[in-house]
């Protein structure tokens, strides 16, 4: 009898389990048909960029000398989205950038052999990003990587975020946190190596920075016409956080290489506005005020104003302004203490003014542009930059996107 | 910018946000693409070469580290 009822037991689970593979199997299959049925190409976003500067303020050279650099960026952009059974929409988007670039200062940190470390490199930095939106709580948390590479550069980030958006779709407050682990090959100016480094590429030390940032924002639709946004953004890193090839001349003579603290804390806070002006002017507003604990200030405010020249068309002129204070170890060329601590000839973090103007153009069409059917959007901006250091820059941007 | 200049922000936007709740069907203009409060695609470039050669960074939607821009 006991025999009988091992026998029935075994033959009982070996049953259930044969059912529970068929059912697995089943559910698979039905999830399978179910995610690729459901599974959207949400947008794919193009984007290539020409970007050329000049100037007399180099910090290779101590803060003179060329600041010649061309960059061509261009980015490919793609958003994937999925419904599930629980009317949740999970969104992936992933990003590949790659920047192409040559720069003359950088011919200067070893002018000997032109071999400098990134006398033109190419910089790629993808990023790869998962969110999941849930319609009934008004929850979004996404979860992101990030990675960047180039020749004498490397990093990796992560990021994480939740944000809530309000029962009437009104107001919306989201939080970010994230961290970048930046390695840095140590590359000197040729004159100031120890004897055999940098002969070869593979002996230079390495140091590490490391960025945490973390950030809250609040948005809200005023009225049918007005939506406002407040961003807080605090940042901090440590590590090597000044660039090894920079040299500083001194007052005796003298030179040696930029220094500057091991660790910086960024404080800066923002506001965005977009209004919409009778039925075709657009105001967009952004202001932003910074400080950090190097002694910088700044005042960052732009207006761009869109107009309709069609109901899926506009131009759009832009102008943004910025006014920086220098940080407290900045020191024009052969102006530095040579028994200071810290010191840098760096022109991008000493006190200017800048002003950037230019024009963009946009035409968006449900049919597609051209006639082209998934060609949803163009877009094309050109903008000059001028700096009261002297510094001047061009860029050039378009966009496509397919939906 | 010293904390009474913050609160007095922060003020101010509390003031503009307290308003009456716009519904869904009155969002025609709010749901433009030219309305956007985050900043445009087309942009990415510009946030690097921003992020680059001026000294403030962050609050913009951009990117506020990785990379190195040094040159």
């Amino acid at each position: 009898m006991k025999k009988i009822i091992i026998a029935i037991g075994l033959y009982f689970s070996l049953y259930l389990g044969a059912q529970a593979q068929t059912l697995e199997k089943f559910r698979d299959k039905a999830n399978k048909n179910y995610f690729i049925k459901n599974l959207k190409l949400e947008e794919i976003n193009f984007v290539t960029s020409y970007y050329q500067q000049d100037g007399n303020n180099s910090a290779v050279t101590g803060g003179i000398g060329t600041e010649a650099l061309f960059n061509v960026g261009n980015s490919l952009d793609v958003t994937l989205s999925l419904k599930d059974k629980r009317e949740r929409v999970h969104t992936l988007n992933g990003v590949v950038n790659i920047d192409a670039y040559t720069s003359a200062s950088s011919d200067n940190i070893d002018p000997a052999t032109n071999s400098g470390a990134s006398r033109s490199d190419v910089h790629v930095y993808p990023s790869l990003t998962y969110a999941v939106q849930s319609p009934k709580t008004g929850i979004t948390k996404s979860f992101g990587i990030s990675g960047s590479y180039e020749y004498d550069y490397y990093s990796i980030g992560v990021n994480a975020g939740i944000s809530k958006l309000s029962k009437d779709k009104n107001t919306e407050i989201s939080f970010k946190a994230g961290a970048f682990f930046d390695q840095w090959k140590v590359i000197l100016p040729y004159e100031l190596r120890p004897p055999g480094q940098g002969d070869d590429d593979d002996n230079y030390g390495s140091a590490p920075r490391n960025s945490y940032n973390a950030g809250l924002t609040l948005s809200r639709v005023v009225n049918k016409n007005l939506q406002v946004l407040l961003m807080i953004d605090p940042s901090f890193q440590d590590g090597l956080l000044s660039t090894p090839y920079h040299r500083v001349y001194f007052t005796d003579g003298t030179h040696s290489t930029e220094k500057l603290p091991s660790q910086r804390f960024k404080l800066p806070i923002g506001m965005r506005a977009s209004y919409f002006v009778g039925d075709n002017i657009i105001l967009r507003g952004f202001y932003r005020y910074y400080m950090d604990n190097w002694g910088m200030t700044g005042h960052t405010a732009s207006l761009e104003v869109p107009i309709k020249i069609t109901p899926f068309a506009s131009i759009s002129p832009f102008y943004r302004f910025n006014r920086q204070t220098a940080v407290d170890h900045f020191n024009a060329f052969g102006e530095a203490n040579a028994s200071s601590q810290y010191h840098t000839s760096d022109y991008d973090i000493s006190g200017f003014d800048s002003h950037y103007l230019g024009l963009g153009f946009r035409k968006s069409t449900p049919g597609g542009v051209l006639g082209i059917k998934h060609f949803n959007a163009f877009e094309f901006r050109a903008a000059y930059y001028q700096r009261s250091t002297g510094m001047q820059a061009g860029i050039a941007s378009l966009l496509l996107k397919i939906k | 910018m010293n904390i009474k200049q913050c609160l007095a922000v922060g003020g101010l936007f509390l003031l503009a946000t307290s308003c009456v709740s716009v519904k869904e069907y009155q969002k025609s203009k709010i749901n433009d693409a030219e309305m956007e409060l985050s900043s445009r695609k087309s942009e990415k470039f510009e946030q690097s070469f921003y992020l680059y050669r001026e000294g403030p960074a962050g609050a913009n939607g951009g990117k506020s580290g990785g990379g190195c821009g040094c040159n």
